[in-house]
């Protein structure tokens, strides 16, 4: 797919980089983009080199929640189907499938992403973090514990992603301001207007954890 | 509290008044197996004290089960076709090629020539307004025609594109001013309307209908036009409002499972008990042969109460298939096809005299809620506030526009826009402070307290006159008041069982939908048993268990803790009883406390809860309870629909920032004082007044569900086009709660969803008039409104 974005388009002759330039868009933007599509156009190089997979099922072995863990999927499945899915790690909540909610964010290598719009096959051998891979020996993480203690959650849907989101600014930042944690989770949509809890529970948490 | 018995009943004495400010004793007459009275919340162990979510390590760790999150064996997957057109017949549908498409297990057509399905946007009379006359007609874009399910959602949607319809387009009208014009097109010739059920809102029953408009509903007392021409002073305003999205984070959804002996649902509901009627109703199944489940709940805000019909086409398709089914609706599918607030216009005209007293109110409204009805602007206008002359006048304006539901307060939180912002006119035009104007006309003293300690909180006494700062960025403060009725569902059940291993468990169908239903039962049944909340084990959201009610109208805690608390009280005196002999005393004289049974007058003599348990015959020891007439009656009673004596009250001051270069309000701070009755979990309530505040925040600056007047189709129906408040714009929200006591049941305690979300909008558009000295009358009120506004524009 990236390697199609990147080529020029066959009617028109025109690939997005000529299109960026000659709408004359700020350089600062252009130049932006042109590391982002450069980066791109890496990707592709490399993709078509390899061989192209699909439509039919692949098998992929993801690391997820530090276990080796393999299945068989169609390469068009965004990793939020695949953990949801095959891998039955239903804790992964899909609430807007178009990456606007971020109720579906995992760590990927620590970072938090939304699932559902990056392709399960793109992970590669990236390590993935779920809400189910928190806690250890049956023991909450010390986040999952603050958000109870807060009640920094009401109906719960979009609880695994701020979850996860919190975890990252803690390891990011283990001493965050109020800004630092309204920017972490500013991506993240609750309803039922949790934001208030959700900031003194990862106050707190953090505090606990300065001791 | 001595008891005296009189027959099948008994006198009780209760506190009675706001804790803190002034607790008398009054005299109840209670049902003679009624709990003994409760004391107030600072004498309890467990009620009114922190108590954690008894589903929050569920919902930390991923583990809380929602309705997408359930696979059954052999489970297909179903997808919907919608219409394309906001009006159009269908002249012919062709399933043909959809059945043979690869992995399709069964079609099923839900409005089509041939199709013999319904069209309304529920199959059921007695929950939906409207029914549609020509069965063949779609009469939104988006409306659902056609399910397909398959053993993949993939192979579904590829089947779905497989179905041919021949459509006529038909003209439509989606905007409320155009629909109202002479000579629009006309939505529906004519109207099936049955009243009571869940609309929008209220509706009426038999009010005429010409062309779209429908109506008036109206109501009076007194002679408004004479109080009008004897007022001193009278401000007369209009208003508009838009459509809201309720956005929950969990779409509707529904795994059906429909077996040879009936039918099991595992549902995305608000009422597990009502989708249970209303799934026996649509399939002719009795009550015994349908089950409803909902373990966890991501989220209503009334677009839940009732099932809708991509759930009865799960059903259908899994009786079809012969397996279960799975439906599930996309974020799209959610925005446009799942309800919204109606969008409302009103003129709203208050009288006073110069001492402040209100000669009349006079409310003309117009709201539509598309295809449904119950589009009305609520009672807070007629109730709010002391006034002997009061009429209005509500139409309901039909769009080709999909059908509004019920959200959060719904009448209320367009009405108190209007009044609120009215009655600080009002105060201007007296010279008066808005609090001092309320203080003359509002006879709750619930509000009464509430306003002198929210203006404490929030610093009231250095408001500034209205526009008066300098500068591009201008602080503001306003507030505004709430009302809703204190809402009783009667009859609705709840069991408790003790068994010899001295386990406990608290069952009812009541589904916990976020608000934290579950918790409250845990802690009621452990008050009265001595235990802690956490060794309760709840067993809610299945209709296997006691009917309880539905999670709407901020109902559910005044409606199922009172039989819980009775329940675990006729437990907690067959324990005393059986604990009695051995401890050589009289049941009477034992108490249950701190996981043991104890005697009052020695308190040496005691065994623990478990030991105790462990003397019952069998295995386990069962009581039920429902929930039965306050213990003073009730103010009004329809049916199982009841709202007791008073009205749950609520004040909201706000202080906000406005840059009057970019048109940017700021929400900075909000002061949220509430009355729920006795509050049972103080970390919850306050987690709902967060929720009804941002709701309300939304609804003020942000939120508007848009719908394009030339192709008939939502705009911005996902969350990229439809911004719903964020941790940015959540402001400093200071909750301050009222215990209020009354006497009313075995609990006392009431909701406080609804009444958290009425008044937040009229507060911000108040201190938003405060910041510019220009009064914002529709909404919401967003960059573009602001600088439109502040140039003098409309």
């Amino acid at each position: 797919m990236a390697g199609k974005k990147a080529r020029a388009h066959p009617a028109s002759g025109l690939s997005r980089r000529s299109f960026l330039t000659g709408t004359g868009a700020a350089t600062a933007v252009a130049a932006a983009f042109d590391a982002a599509l450069s980066s791109v156009a890496q990707a592709a190089a490399n993709a078509e080199e390899s061989q192209i997979s699909g439509p039919g099922a692949v098998a992929v072995a993801l690391r997820v929640n530090g276990i080796l863990r393999t299945a068989s999927i169609e390469p068009r499945m965004t990793l939020a189907e695949v953990l949801r899915g095959p891998l039955a790690l239903t804790g992964v909540k899909v609430a807007c499938d178009q990456g606007a909610c971020s109720a579906c964010t995992v760590l990927i290598d620590g970072t938090p992403i939304a699932s559902c719009s990056l392709l399960a096959v793109d992970v590669g051998d990236r390590s993935i973090t779920t809400i189910e891979g928190l806690a250890s020996d049956g023991k909450l993480h010390p986040l999952q514990e603050a958000f109870i203690a807060h009640d920094a959650l009401q109906c719960g849907f979009c609880t695994p992603g701020l979850v996860m989101s919190c975890v990252a600014l803690l390891e990011r930042i283990p001493h965050p301001t109020e800004a630092d944690v309204k920017a972490a989770i500013s991506g993240h949509l609750c309803r039922c207007g949790s934001y208030p809890h959700v900031v003194d529970a990862v106050l707190a948490a953090a505090q606990a954890r300065r001791g | 509290m001595a008891a005296q018995e009189q027959g099948s009943t008994r006198l009780e004495r209760f506190p009675s008044g706001i804790f803190g400010v002034a607790i008398e004793q009054v005299e109840r007459t209670v049902p003679a197996d009624e709990a003994p009275p409760l004391a107030p919340n600072a004498e309890l162990r467990r009620i009114g004290k922190p108590a954690r979510r008894w589903n929050g390590e569920q919902k930390v760790t991923g583990a809380a089960r929602y309705t997408a999150d359930v696979v059954l064996p052999g489970m297909l997957h179903a997808r919907l076709l919608r219409a394309p057109l906001p009006h159009a017949r269908i002249r012919a549908l062709d399933v043909d090629a959809a059945e043979r498409a690869p992995g399709v297990r069964a079609v099923h057509v839900i409005v089509g020539p041939h199709g013999g399905g319904t069209a309304s946007a529920s199959a059921d009379e007695d929950v939906q307004a409207t029914r549609r006359v020509d069965e063949a007609v779609a009469v939104y874009a988006g409306m659902a025609v056609a399910a397909v399910a398959a053993v993949s959602p993939e192979a579904a949607e590829e089947a779905i594109r497989r179905i041919k319809v021949d459509w006529q387009p038909l003209p439509f009208v989606v905007d409320m001013d155009q629909a109202r014009a002479d000579g629009a097109p006309v939505v529906f010739q004519k109207l099936a309307v049955s009243v009571g059920g869940q609309a929008a809102g209220l509706v009426q029953a038999d009010l005429p209908l010409k062309g779209n408009v429908r109506g008036p509903a109206t109501s009076a007392r007194g002679d408004a036009a004479a109080g009008l021409a004897a007022a001193d002073v009278v401000v007369d305003g209009e208003y508009r409002t838009q459509a809201q999205s309720h956005c929950c984070l969990e779409p509707h959804g529904i795994v059906a499972d429909w077996r040879a002996d009936g039918l099991t649902a595992y549902l995305s509901t608000q009422s597990a008990a009502g989708a249970r009627e209303e799934l026996a109703r649509a399939f002719d199944l009795p009550l015994s042969r349908v089950r409803v489940v909902v373990e966890a709940m991501g989220g209503g805000f009334g677009s839940k109460l009732t099932i809708g019909p991509y759930a009865l086409a799960a059903a259908a398709l899994s009786r079809k298939a012969q397996a279960p089914v799975r439906l599930t609706l996309d974020r799209h599918e959610e925005q446009i096809d799942s309800g919204y607030r109606p969008p409302t216009w009103q003129r709203l005209r208050i009288g006073a005299r110069h001492d402040g007293s209100v000669t009349a109110i006079s409310s003309l409204s117009y709201g539509s809620a598309g295809v449904a009805l119950g589009a009305g602007v609520g009672n807070v206008a007629s109730r709010l506030y002391r006034c002997d002359n009061f009429d209005e006048a509500h139409f309901d304006v039909l769009a080709n526009v999909g059908p509004a539901c019920a959200m959060r307060a719904p009448g209320a939180v367009p009405g108190a826009f209007a009044l609120e912002q009215a009655i600080d006119e009002l105060a201007e035009k007296l010279g008066l402070d808005p609090i001092a104007l309320r203080d003359r006309i509002d006879p709750s003293p619930l509000r009464r307290e509430e306003r002198r300690l929210g203006a404490e909180r929030i610093g009231w006494s250095r408001r500034h006159a209205a526009g008066a700062e300098p500068g591009p960025i201008k602080t503001g403060l306003g507030m505004a008041q709430s009302l809703w009725g204190a809402n009783v569902q009667v009859g609705v059940a709840c069991e408790v069982r003790l068994f010899r291993d001295g386990s406990v468990e608290v069952r009812s169908s009541v589904q916990d939908i976020g608000t934290g239903t579950g918790t409250v039962l845990a802690q009621v049944v452990a008050e009265e048993l001595g235990l802690a909340p956490q060794d309760v084990t709840v067993r809610i959201g299945d209709t296997e268990f006691p009917a309880g009610p539905g999670s709407g109208g901020s109902r559910a805690t005044a409606s199922i803790t009172p039989p819980a608390r009775n329940a675990a009280d006729r437990i907690r005196r067959q324990l005393c009883a059986l604990a009695a002999a051995s401890l050589g005393t009289a049941p009477d004289d034992l108490e249950a406390r701190d996981g043991r049974i104890a005697s009052l007058s020695d308190p040496a003599r005691s065994m623990t809860f478990r030991e105790a348990a462990a003397r019952m015959d069998g295995e386990q020891l069962v009581a039920l309870s429902s929930r039965g007439d306050d213990y003073a009656g009730f103010r009004a009673r329809a049916g199982a629909s009841a709202a007791a004596l008073g009205d749950l009250g609520g004040v909201q001051f706000v202080e906000v920032t406005v840059d009057v270069e970019t048109g940017l309000v700021r929400v900075e701070r909000v002061v949220a004082a509430h009355d729920c009755g006795r509050p049972l979990n103080p970390a919850q309530l306050e987690s709902q007044v967060h929720g009804g505040v941002m709701l309300g925040l939304g609804y003020a600056l942000i939120e508007q569900r848009l719908t394009d007047r030339q192709t008939g189709r939502i705009v911005n129906g996902d969350f990229e086009g439809y911004k719903v408040p964020g941790a940015f714009e959540a402001p400093k929200i200071d909750v301050l709660l009222l215990e209020n006591y009354q006497g009313f049941s075995a609990t006392d305690a009431y909701g406080i969803a609804e009444p958290a979300t009425i008044p937040t909008a009229p507060a911000i558009a108040n201190a938003v008039y405060n910041a510019i000295g220009v009064r914002l009358r529709a909404l919401p009120m967003n960059r573009a409104a602001l600088l439109a506004a502040l140039a003098g524009g409309p």
